[in-house]
């Protein structure tokens, strides 16, 4: 028996990273630094952290809507520098949901990296023609009179949505607020 | 859920962030070479998007889709694209791995 049996990318993989560890481009041991980076200190906690705050504090929200990249650089998040980040909030009027129609572009910084089904082609493409009966499938059945946009990421902006602070939330400190938030609720396919 | 060695796998919200330990190694190599300035992320991306657009106009009805898959095949054309080695070299090593015995040392 030979390594033929094992999935043909998992040894591309291997191959690769052993090419270019001999070449002296990098490290094993740099990788596992990544990967526990986004593994543990980079994920959506941090955005959580971000909505709460908004939550509480009305002039960071409107410093995190009117320019959402400085307004988290007041935390000090790892996860690669976001070059536009823009905070979409929802209102009684208007819901906000999130895609990158193209590949899988996502605002690692304040939620990680993405969930499978937000790289699927299935959500990519649907979510843009028919983002009622999406939203509906994934859960979110919103009223016929909300309005719903959709922004589609790119290499320039990164999007994340400030969901509405749920009522019976209110009073509560801004710590025990993060744990409410959910990563769903910032990608707009989850209400709060 | 336990992975064999005991160390419980990296979780985001509940899920799997790399659905199999290959796919979180070539995610780090990208953000390695990429942060220490090989490529700006930027390119990465549009050699992935290139991967992507191609598979979405091109796939049969029930092919599945896997997004890892197309990462890593992004990143060895860019990879190679950028000299950082040749993609025979890449290939060579590949079959190398391939045929040697099951349960080699790593």
């Amino acid at each position: 028996m030979t390594d033929h049996d094992r999935e043909p990318q998992a040894i591309r993989a291997e191959a690769l990273e052993s090419l270019l560890i001999e070449k002296g481009l990098l490290t094993a041991d740099a990788i596992d630094e990544v990967i526990v980076r986004y593994s543990e200190r980079v994920g959506p906690m941090n955005g959580a952290r971000v909505v709460a705050r908004a939550w509480i504090d009305p002039d960071f929200k409107q410093r995190l809507l009117e320019d959402g990249t400085s307004a988290i650089n007041e935390f000090s998040f790892e996860g690669g520098r976001i070059e536009k980040l823009v905070v979409v909030e929802n209102t009684e009027k208007v819901h906000n949901a999130v895609v990158c129609t193209l590949c899988s572009c996502y605002p690692w910084a304040v939620l990680g990296l993405p969930p499978r089904w937000y790289k699927d082609p299935q959500y990519r493409s649907r979510i843009v023609r028919e983002p009622r009966t999406v939203l509906k499938e994934m859960g979110l059945d919103l009223p016929a009179d909300l309005e719903i946009r959709i922004w589609d990421s790119s290499a320039e902006v990164r999007y994340m949505v400030l969901p509405q602070q749920p009522e019976h939330s209110l009073g509560k400190s801004e710590q025990e607020l993060a744990q409410l938030v959910t990563r769903n609720s910032m990608v707009g396919v989850e209400s709060l | 859920m336990e992975l064999e060695d005991g160390l419980a796998p990296p979780m985001a919200n509940g899920e799997l962030l790399f659905e199999a330990p290959w796919q979180g190694r070539v995610f780090g190599i990208a953000r390695v070479l990429s942060e220490q300035g090989y490529f700006p992320w930027d390119d990465f991306r549009e050699a992935l998007i290139n991967k992507i657009s191609y598979w979405d106009q091109s796939h049969r009805e029930h092919d599945p889709y896997a997004y890892y898959d197309h990462f890593l095949a992004a990143l060895t054309d860019l990879l190679s694209r950028k000299k950082l080695f040749d993609f025979s070299e890449l290939l060579d090593r590949d079959e190398q791995f391939r045929v040697r015995p099951h349960g080699h040392d790593h």
